[in-house]
């Protein structure tokens, strides 16, 4: 992997100047971005990380390049190192801040003017610091800081053109005291004043790339900075007194169980208006069957048939059931994208508005008992949508730990939104008692292996630690583009795997593999799960599309255990083609096929259960019991085991410490 | 006492947060040893969030267990 002195490959021609845009999430950056760059932006993907960058012209010699929010720059995760590598390399840093989170904000500020670069900083929501009642002393803030403040509202271009005629006015400013004297000794061993500083911040790449090793002063360059920064705001702040106003007051309500549930589940409801009614039915019954069943198939049908003769493999591959240039395109941008624009949409606003995070909060208890943390509700809610898009997004999580324990359960038990549509059609004629059975066992399912998983993996997850912004209106410029960029980016990331997994499926099919894995797993499907040997297509199906698996039950004849079987057989059947190639992506080929083969396992083995269970009982007790029962002592098993091991583990500790 | 026993509206010193990478993250976030924070919430058997000025972060319990503050 490149380690980060690849800033050439953003195309940036020699001599033209960099000025890099850096600040916290949540301070305005992408707004000021925006403003600042006009029209003409390119945006690429960082090497070596996930990470879009845009960059953009600001005049004929200067490109303006945006930046990660951060809070600092070092090697915490991907962001961090994406900033710190392009901020080591600016000509000039226009350092925004948020004026209602100065002590926070200018941590990141004093770091950067530490590096000894060209510094200017954009003083952002001046109004909203108002009406809270901060007053903020801006020319004893430039002075303090050694830099120029120019004071904003980037949002309504306040400030913008105060700030456009000072950029090259950016100057050094006035290093943390305390350092200077080792900042310059480490300088003369290294390519520059900023990596000194980050080598003896301890930052292991830097170090190596520099050929020493990394300092071990983070700490005391940390306490000095924050005790310096500190002692900035308390001159340069005054806190009118506010009173608790209303957005205190929901957000509180907002991460208290007994309120925050109800609200919760509420805006889960809206959500589900949206995306699963809304875009999955009228929407993409438009974008699918209108416009690429309707239009599209049609065309490329014609197209090919004047070249190629209908029926030989080649039409098949091409153009057939699962054709390259048909299924995928069709499956993608007809279903698909509609469902990961919507998602993006309203994920962009609970983001933007401060609810994600409060979500994080009140859901943490319950994510840390299977070995994840509050952050971890982001890409299950995702996977509810696209399971593939969510495996993309586990990368936000804390550690490997975590990611593998929320891949496997997203491709186990999330079904996703084209998925969940058929499968709420089918239960609901079931009746309640089968919907709340099929709930209960899905759920079951993922509490148990959920909690083993971190009973059985080794190490330890990470815990939450998590800001929490003020609540406020999304923004819809914002809210929009984040919507875009994010959806392009999953359009590019799964449109190869999508149309890999068509090819590889296609040939399956033509050279008669499809009707050998067919008729080899018949003692499964008919002998095992109780269901006739055609469910076995749908199985099939459902590899290559989720929602085909479900839909494929729909035609046939079953009784209503025979459908409670194959709905939980099929929800936690192998995700689909497109997130078993994205799991491979993101995971070493062994543990994705171990993850593969166990899903596999698990939803015969459940359905099995099921089936059998149902046999049990005569006609003394309803069907439902026995199963329900089995399911929840399964959970109070697992609860059991991780319980059991924990102790044991906390026992050893004991002993090794007695022993020490 | 531990950061977990905290109770809404106290007004806390932090004195230790033993975990290296948590402390880093935590004095850029305006925290650190030695600072007085506010308990703005207790969520029950969930995540204690303290604020700072108009700083608030929520940390699990778990961390919360290993942080050593001392209430005013």
């Amino acid at each position: 992997m490149s380690k980060g002195s690849d800033f050439m490959e953003l195309d940036i021609p020699p001599g033209v100047k960099k000025i890099v845009l850096a600040g916290n999430p949540n301070s305005g950056k992408s707004v000021l971005f925006n403003a600042l760059t006009g029209m003409y932006v390119d945006v690429s993907n960082y090497p070596g990380t996930t990470l879009e960058i845009s960059y953009g012209k600001y005049s004929d010699d200067a490109v303006i390049i945006d930046t990660p929010g951060v809070y600092g720059i070092s090697s915490f995760n991907d962001e961090e190192r994406t900033a710190r590598d392009i901020i080591l390399k600016a000509d000039i840093v226009v350092n925004i801040i948020n004026a209602l989170h100065l002590e926070r904000d200018l941590f990141l500020t004093q770091q950067i003017i530490d590096t000894g670069l060209p510094v200017i900083v954009a003083l952002n929501m001046m109004d909203e610091a108002e009406r809270q009642g901060l007053s903020i002393n801006i020319d004893l803030l430039s002075s303090m800081l050694g830099v120029k403040v120019i004071p904003m509202v980037a949002i309504e271009k306040k400030g913008l053109e105060e700030l456009k005629n000072n950029i090259f006015n950016a100057s050094r400013g006035i290093t943390t005291p305390g350092i200077e004297e080792k900042l310059q000794e480490m300088e003369k061993q290294t390519f520059s004043r900023g990596e000194a500083l980050l080598i003896l911040e301890g930052d292991p790449i830097i170090a190596q790339r520099n050929g020493v090793p990394p300092g071990k002063m983070q700490e005391e360059i940390y306490l000095k900075r924050r005790k310096h920064v500190n002692s900035i705001v308390d001159k340069v702040v005054k806190y009118n007194k506010s009173e608790e106003d209303f957005k205190t007051k929901l957000s509180s309500l907002m991460i208290r169980p007994y309120t925050g549930i109800p609200i919760f589940l509420l805006s889960m409801a809206v959500l589900y208006e949206v995306i699963g009614v809304f875009i999955a039915q009228t929407v993409v019954g438009f974008t699918e069957e209108t416009i690429m069943q309707g239009y599209y198939q049609p065309f490329i049908t014609e197209l090919l048939s004047k070249w190629i003769s209908i029926n030989s493999p080649l039409w098949h591959i091409l153009a057939g059931e699962f054709g390259f240039l048909t299924m995928p395109v069709i499956y993608l941008l007809g279903l698909l994208m509609p469902l990961v624009v919507g998602f993006y949409l309203m994920l962009s606003i609970f983001e933007d508005s401060g609810y994600l995070p409060r979500i994080a909060v009140l859901t943490d208890r319950i994510l840390t008992s299977i070995g994840l943390n509050g952050r971890a509700v982001i890409p299950i809610i995702l996977g509810f949508g696209c399971v593939t898009m969510a495996t993309i997004v586990t990368r936000i999580l804390g550690s490997d730990r975590e990611r593998r324990i929320a891949i496997f359960l997203l491709g186990l038990t999330i079904p996703c939104s084209a998925q969940l549509g058929i499968i709420a059609g089918m239960l609901a004629g079931l009746g309640p008692p089968y919907v709340l059975l099929y709930i209960l066992i899905i759920f079951s399912i993922l509490a148990s292996v959920g909690t083993l998983l971190n009973a059985a993996l080794p190490g330890k997850s990470t815990d939450l630690i998590i800001d929490l912004p003020p609540l406020r209106f999304p923004r819809a410029g914002n809210v929009l583009k984040k919507t875009a960029t994010k959806s392009l980016h999953f359009l590019l990331e799964a449109a190869p795997l999508f149309a890999l997994g068509a090819l590889i499926i296609s040939v399956f099919q033509i050279t008669g593999f499809l009707d050998l894995v067919q008729n080899l797993i018949k003692p499964i499907t008919v002998g095992w799960l109780g269901l006739p040997k055609e469910a076995t297509t749908a199985f099939i199906m459902g590899i290559i599309r989720r929602d085909f698996g479900a839909a494929g039950l729909m035609s046939l004849e079953l009784d209503k255990i025979q459908s409670l079987v194959a709905l939980v057989t099929i929800t936690l059947f192998v995700p689909c083609i497109a997130s078993i190639m994205m799991l491979f992506k993101e995971r070493s080929k062994k543990e994705a096929l171990v993850m593969w083969l166990s899903s596999l396992f698990i939803a015969f083995l459940a359905g099995g259960i099921i089936s059998k269970l149902s046999k049990l009982t005569g006609e003394f007790l309803p069907v439902y019991y026995p199963i329900a029962a089995f399911f929840i002592v399964l959970m109070m098993v697992s609860f059991a085991v991780s319980r059991f091991k924990s102790r044991t583990e906390k026992f050893e500790e004991k002993l090794e410490g007695v022993g020490k | 006492m531990t950061l977990d026993k905290a109770k809404k509206g106290q007004i806390l010193k932090i004195l230790n947060i033993p975990d290296a990478k948590i402390r880093a993250q935590a004095i850029r976030f305006g925290i650190s040893e030695g600072e007085m924070v506010t308990c703005s919430e207790v969520i029950p058997l969930g995540p204690i969030i303290i604020r700072k000025n108009n700083q608030e972060i929520a940390l699990g319990r778990n961390l919360a267990r290993q942080i050593t503050v001392v209430s005013n």
